[in-house]
């Protein structure tokens, strides 16, 4: 199971934090094309991103976030990207299931081209609009690239004409909206970056909302964040325990060839396995596994 | 002739006597008598206090080609030694030899005095900037001569540095020559490395802005050891003496070395109630600090004692109980002197209780972890901390020699990469600190034990870090930066490395680029 518990965004115009992204644990680093890099860096920044991707072997998932389509880079990012075949491209500003099938039929074409397996580029959307906000199980399921939909936090607000507030009421429907269209399309919910790298009080109550909101993982800017959002999703020793108890009844069951599941008397369903599964899997991630259970 | 890690040591080095190739960190075994200062008598009532450095100068007979010495505990808000050596200067002495414990950026002051012939030799522990340059250049008259803090105890208790005036910048000092260094505008904290000069120098100057009546407590350096006392205005400047409590980096490169070093700690055995530990001044190290203090309080673990140059972070250690004792050499933020001045668990050692291999027991010997800096290490655990990527002097030896000798284990935390720089590479281009007492690096990307240590490597598999050999962090490194070419260097040797014990460890040849 593919965790994105951080998604870290990395400036695609700086070599040194090129070099470095991979070594600070993120699930998927995403290098910025667009907000980060200045217009007059554009293309700087997407040769820089090319070439490490080309030389630096990252231990994780590599994702590009790419300029808009309707701005003059967009085209040009992905001509360039796509040869050394990011695991992810990051669109932003997605507001309909048009924008992403219109990216997908370009990745479509270079898979071709560059002779990759078709459909091992995934995408993933970047809502930032109100229009995004109800389009958002549309998007999610406008093709079988999709993996993640995830807010952009500032624009989302410029756009609401509003303001951060400490306890992020301004992002509740939002938040509850995206969460729905992921979970009902079965891709990931990824919340939106927390700037203030050096409020970290903030930052843990954010993070722990939006975890207990269903969120599958959290963009973040700055590599002190990883850790703390690695801590926050990792499963406590109880749940571990109990999700490796409903596996190994699951796999007995199944040896068992019997159809029913249970533990301790009590029937185990398949939303149950499921969520024991996922439970483990951040456990596993986390290095936190009990020493028992590997999946 | 060959030393016993490999590097070639000159048969005849212009102004080094009785040569000794280091032969491993405990190979050399000293014979002799500790040497001492001059015996001299002391009437009732006699007078200490001078009108001037000039007469102070005077008094103590100093003259062409003797040796002087200073303290580095002022770091870059040094006065005294600038302020000494332009006194000097003016009454035409030459050819001196200048044995400060070390040198900061402020003492570049002096240059002009070294080219005019003023100094003719240096014996330290390192320097930085220009005055590195000039180290390096070959245009010193003599070789100048490096040696660790230990090193440099060992060297003056032995007689062979033998210091003819040491000048002592006193932050607070009575008529009759008692000094501390926690009180006045130009507190330092410890007077570690002073103390060795005061015991052993034939003539001690005290200068001091601070001159309290008889007598002051408590006392660092005592009466006994002072000849002279001249009140000055400034002997430095607060600002570069020191800051406020140092900052935690907040470099995620710094941190995560860091918390790797300190992982590598809690799994290496030595974790455990009681044990010790010196960190060092660097990012990484009082990062680590942070991460340590956490570990400590989480598995209910406390430190017998901690140990060098001391930080805000190694207080707030000592205040909250986490550790019992600190042994001070040198303070580097205003919570340390502050400390030491309050606190009685919080204790003053000379430069010679803290690691001079060759007395009856330096604490370094007690030590279990220390974690240490490097500008570069190779594939052979060799540690430089002294030559730039150009050959040129720009750091300081300090304790680090002594402390990964005498420590169970010794940890060096070096980013594998600076800019564009590899810093693990084939061969260090001096070696500072031998790799057989060096028994883990830490980079950013991986952590090599020492094959010496296998038990180490064993109990670091169980650590959620990366254990790697050190041939793949220098492959790695040489991938990304590509593999630096070696410094071209002429014959001349402008500098030699001693080790802690006097045998030489390495030299320093003029860069033919400078």
């Amino acid at each position: 199971m593919k965790l994105r518990r951080t998604m870290m965004f990395v400036p695609g115009n700086n070599p040194g934090m090129l070099i470095n992204a991979g070594i600070y644990g993120a699930d998927t680093i995403i290098f910025d094309l667009e907000d980060s890099v200045a217009i007059s860096e554009k293309d700087a920044a997407r040769h820089l991103v090319y070439n490490a991707m080309k030389a630096i072997k990252y231990p994780c998932e590599v994702a590009v976030r790419i300029n808009h389509i309707s701005t003059p880079f967009g085209y040009k990012d992905l001509e360039v990207i796509l040869a050394v075949k990011p695991d992810l491209i990051r669109l932003p500003k997605s507001e309909t299931a048009a924008d992403i099938q219109e990216i997908d039929a370009i990745i479509t074409a270079a898979e071709i081209k560059h002779g990759f397996v078709p459909g091992s580029i995934k995408m993933m959307a970047a809502i930032e609009t109100a229009k995004g906000i109800r389009n958002a199980f549309e998007i999610a399921t406008a093709s079988p690239r999709m993996v993640a939909i995830a807010i952009g936090g500032e624009d989302f607000l410029a756009d609401l004409q509003t303001s951060r507030t400490k306890d992020g009421k301004e992002f509740h429907s939002a938040r509850g909206q995206l969460i729905l269209a992921a979970r009902e399309a079965g891709i990931h919910a990824i919340d939106t970056v927390f700037g203030d790298v050096n409020n970290e009080e903030d930052f843990i109550a954010e993070t722990t909302r939006i975890k207990e909101m269903g969120f599958d993982g959290k963009s973040v800017v700055n590599p002190r964040q990883i850790n703390i959002t690695h801590q926050i999703f990792m499963p406590t020793t109880k749940e571990i325990d109990h999700a490796e108890r409903v596996i190994a009844a699951y796999k007995e069951s199944l040896a068992r060839k019997s159809g029913v599941v249970s533990l301790n008397g009590k029937m185990i369903d398949v939303p149950v396995v499921k969520r024991a599964e996922r439970t483990l899997a951040y456990a596993n991630a986390a290095g936190k596994n009990n020493g028992r259970v590997k999946l | 002739m060959i030393n016993a890690i490999g590097r070639e040591i000159p048969e005849n080095i212009a102004g080094i006597k009785n040569i000794k190739p280091y032969g491993g960190p405990f190979e050399y075994v000293p014979t002799g008598r500790l040497t001492g200062p001059n015996i001299i008598l002391n009437r009732p009532r006699s007078e200490k206090v001078l009108k001037s450095i000039e007469q102070a100068i005077d008094a103590t007979g100093l003259k062409d080609g003797m040796t002087i010495s200073f303290h580095h505990h002022f770091r870059n808000g040094d006065y005294v030694l600038n302020m000494v050596v332009a006194a000097i200067a003016k009454k035409g002495i030459k050819g001196l030899t200048l044995a400060p414990s070390s040198l900061n950026n402020i003492n570049e002051e002096i240059i002009p005095y070294i080219e005019q012939g003023v100094i003719t030799a240096v014996e330290t522990s390192g320097a930085r900037g220009k005055m590195g340059k000039l180290l390096t250049s070959g245009k010193m008259a003599k070789t100048t001569i490096i040696r660790s803090h230990g090193g440099r105890a060992r060297a003056i208790e032995s007689g062979e540095l033998r210091i003819d005036v040491a000048f002592i910048g006193a932050p607070a000092c009575d008529t009759y020559g008692n000094i501390n260094g926690v009180e006045g505008k130009s507190a330092c904290g410890s007077l570690g490395y002073a103390m060795v000069d005061a015991a052993y120098a034939d003539k001690v100057v005290a200068i001091t802005d601070h001159l309290v009546p008889y007598p002051l407590f408590p006392v660092s350096i005592p009466q006994t050891q002072v000849d002279y006392i001249v009140e000055v205005e400034a002997i430095g400047d607060p600002k570069g003496i020191a800051s406020g409590a140092l900052r935690i980096s907040k470099d995620p490169r710094e941190l995560l070395i860091a918390q790797y070093a300190t992982t590598a700690i809690e799994y290496s055995g030595y974790f455990k109630q009681d044990y010790s530990i010196q960190l060092g001044s660097g990012g990484a190290s009082l990062a680590a600090a942070q991460f340590l203090k956490a570990k400590m309080k989480q598995q209910g673990i406390t430190a017998s004692f901690g140990l060098g140059g001391v930080t805000a972070p190694f207080i707030e250690m000592l205040d909250e109980g986490l550790i019992k004792a600190i042994y001070d050499v040198q303070d580097f933020d205003i919570p340390s002197i502050q400390s030491m001045k309050k606190n009685a668990n919080h204790q003053e050692m000379s430069a010679s209780f803290y690691a001079n291999p060759h007395n009856r027991g330096p604490i370094v010997n007690q030590l279990d972890v220390v974690i240490l800096s490097a500008t570069e290490v190779d594939v052979d655990f060799n540690v430089n901390v002294i030559t730039d990527s150009n050959g040129v002097i720009m750091g300081a030896v300090g304790g680090h020699q002594d402390t990964a000798a005498g420590a169970a284990l010794s940890i060096v935390v070096a980013p594998l990469l600076r800019g564009r720089l590899p810093m693990v590479i084939d061969q260090v281009h001096t070696v500072c600190t031998p790799g057989e007492t060096v028994d883990i690096i830490v980079t950013e990307r991986g952590v090599a034990v020492n094959p010496r240590r296998k038990d180490l490597r064993d109990n670091l598999r169980e650590a959620n870090i990366p254990v790697m050999d050190i041939e793949e962090l220098r492959d790695l490194a040489y991938e990304f930066a590509g593999k630096p070419d070696p410094i071209l260097v002429s014959d001349e040797v402008a500098a030699v490395v001693e080790y802690r014990d006097g045998t030489l460890i390495d030299v320093i040849r003029r860069p033919l680029q400078l």
